[in-house]
């Protein structure tokens, strides 16, 4: 065991592993003791990860088969994010973390749905519920090059990260070239007509989120989603990543449905850098 | 009968001794409410300038191996104008309002855009050390300070409070400009400046590189500010600076405070922290049968 260390330093991590999941999506995958337990990070949780010399982004925490190793899923856009992706086997990273809350997993069957990197902490909770709960994932994509995750999905229900898994897997991609067609809200109203779900867990774009918000407060099935805000310390006291009167870093990233439904800013608006609000 | 927690600054009357400090949390009327709920006396808002800051890339802020915070957020803030809009609503959460500029100017621009708002003082700030032209380069030059505090006096009927930190001016002196151009009150301190080194990967960590210290090492610096400002000016003080418990807050009513501020603590322990601090010093005054926080104002001065 390595001495406590202060969660709200820089820990200097090593890239061990890079896996192409897509041709603009990278997992990197680092040794790290503490974010490589699985039952020490709970879904949902985050890290705020310090490329040195580039930027220092939350990310979401993915699972690894290996332990005392877990990764950062990333998706090649802006510097900062190109900065990480880019990473190579040997660099260092530091982080920070876990933080955040985490989804709330009820018993029974349960409903997870995400688009791209929202897919990581969803990869996380079924780590979580396996063995305890009914699982069906939708995984949403544009096309067929897009589609990642579904080769970890089935290792997590043959159970080689954690115990055997009862998952569903439905990919769907918005052109139909794999999968189910259409938006993965479409797949979910199609759902929702034909079963009866007892909690719906989601993350991945917020319009994504919002509608599956929608839908599952309709249908009065327990939601919630994980948001994803402009974030500068992480841990509650700059308070860039403020919804209302909460802090995505503090109160969430885990917000439920009811609470969304609510909110003047879920689906509409985010903070920039400067703490201005801007549509969505 | 109970003591009484309210506390008075000119001619501000706080129900509270318990401040969120500037630079912590403060950009939406939202969580300022529930601050306030939670115990706050006031809420002073980030720095706002003219225009909307973006600030420094990450890393802004960590926490330093042994205690405290390092943080260089470079004083982001969605601008006077913007600020001003969000917080129109507010109807009774005392927010004092922190201004940060380089010239006489951006201050009499800025105090124009909250005309119509609510606000219970304004915080010059003087002392941000991380930021070039503006806060201590600003409390440095002690002219300066004194055109900025008239300015900012002849266009405001409410409290006018000069916040200074140890920058290479010998701070009393700042003050001293302060007090002469008719400021109201002081807050003291801000944080020191400060940096760390990552040796893995050999680099500062701040992507500034250099930037504030807070947090608990630093209090007892401001302390002893706050018990030399109070011990040669005869003007309210807000003690700030590493306060994390009502002892803390205690201390520094004793060294002269009239209230405190405080906001690194919150990284450890969220909103309660206010009532625990409220709690313990409502328990201290009345286990010491003070009735009222003036009675415990500089004690600790006495002969």
């Amino acid at each position: 065991m390595e001495e406590q260390r202060d969660p709200n330093h820089p820990h200097i991590c090593t890239i061990e592993r890079v896996v192409d999941e897509t041709p603009t999506v990278r997992t990197l995958y680092f040794h790290d003791p503490v974010l490589g337990k699985i039952g020490d990070v709970e879904p949902g949780n985050f890290a705020m990860v310090w490329i040195p010399g580039v930027n220092e982004l939350p990310m979401s925490i993915m699972v690894s088969e290996k332990d005392d190793q877990a990764g950062f899923t990333v998706r090649k856009r802006g510097i900062s994010s190109t900065g990480l992706y880019n990473l190579k086997v040997g660099d260092k990273i530091g982080v920070r973390g876990p933080y955040g809350n985490s989804f709330d997993i009820k018993d029974g069957k349960i409903l997870l749905i995400g688009g791209g990197t929202g897919l990581v902490p969803l990869m996380r909770l079924i780590t979580w519920s396996s063995g305890r709960n009914q699982i069906t994932l939708l995984m949403g994509s544009k096309t067929k090059d897009e589609v990642f995750f579904e080769e970890i999905a089935k290792k997590l229900k043959q159970g080689m990260y954690a115990g055997h898994a009862d998952l569903t897997i439905i990919p769907v991609t918005e052109d139909g070239s794999y999968g189910e067609k259409g938006y993965v809200t479409d797949v979910l109203e199609k759902l929702l007509e034909e079963n009866k779900y007892d909690a719906i867990y989601t993350c991945g774009p917020e319009l994504m989120m919002y509608k599956v918000v929608k839908l599952a407060n309709e249908k009065g099935i327990f939601v919630q989603a994980s948001l994803e805000r402009m974030m500068k310390c992480g841990v509650g006291i700059c308070g860039s990543c403020c919804v209302g009167q909460d802090l995505a870093c503090r109160d969430g990233t885990v917000f439920d449905g009811e609470y969304l439904a609510k909110s003047s800013e879920f689906g509409h608006f985010q903070r920039t850098k400067s703490g201005i609000l801007e549509k969505i | 009968m109970k003591p009484s927690l309210s506390t008075s600054i000119g001619s501000l009357t706080l129900e509270r001794p318990t401040i969120l400090a500037s630079g912590i949390l403060g950009i939406s009327l939202d969580v300022f409410k529930r601050l306030h709920s939670a115990g706050a006396g006031a809420v002073v808002t980030k720095s706002l300038s003219k225009e909307p800051w973006e600030g420094y890339p990450n890393p802004t802020i960590f926490s330093v191996k042994g205690g405290g915070w390092i943080n260089a957020v470079g004083l982001s803030n969605p601008g006077a104008e913007n600020f001003a809009e969000m917080i129109r609503p507010n109807e009774n959460v005392p927010i004092i309002v922190s201004l940060v500029g380089s010239v006489e100017e951006d201050f009499e621009f800025m105090i124009k855009k909250f005309q119509d708002c609510k606000v219970a003082a304004y915080e010059l700030n003087l002392s941000c050390p991380h930021v070039a032209k503006v806060g201590l380069e600003v409390g440095d030059d002690t002219e300066l300070v004194s055109k900025i505090v008239k300015k900012v006096k002849s266009m405001s009927d409410v409290p006018v409070i000069a916040k200074v930190g140890l920058g290479s001016t010998d701070y009393l002196k700042t003050v001293d400009a302060a007090v002469s151009a008719g400021a109201d009150a002081i807050t003291a301190i801000n944080t020191i400046r400060a940096m760390a080194i990552d040796v893995e990967v050999e680099r500062p960590i701040l992507s500034n590189k250099i930037g504030g210290l807070s947090g608990t090492p630093i209090k007892p610096v401001a302390l002893r500010c706050v018990y030399e400002i109070s011990s040669k000016f005869d003007i309210p003080i807000f003690g700030c600076g590493g306060i994390s418990t009502w002892e803390d807050a205690v201390e520094f009513i004793l060294a002269g405070a009239s209230a405190v501020q405080f906001g690194s603590v919150m990284g450890d322990h969220w909103d309660e922290v206010f009532s625990e601090i409220n709690t313990g010093i409502e328990k201290f005054m009345e286990r010491k049968g003070y009735s009222t926080i003036g009675e415990m104002i500089g004690r600790a001065k006495r002969s």
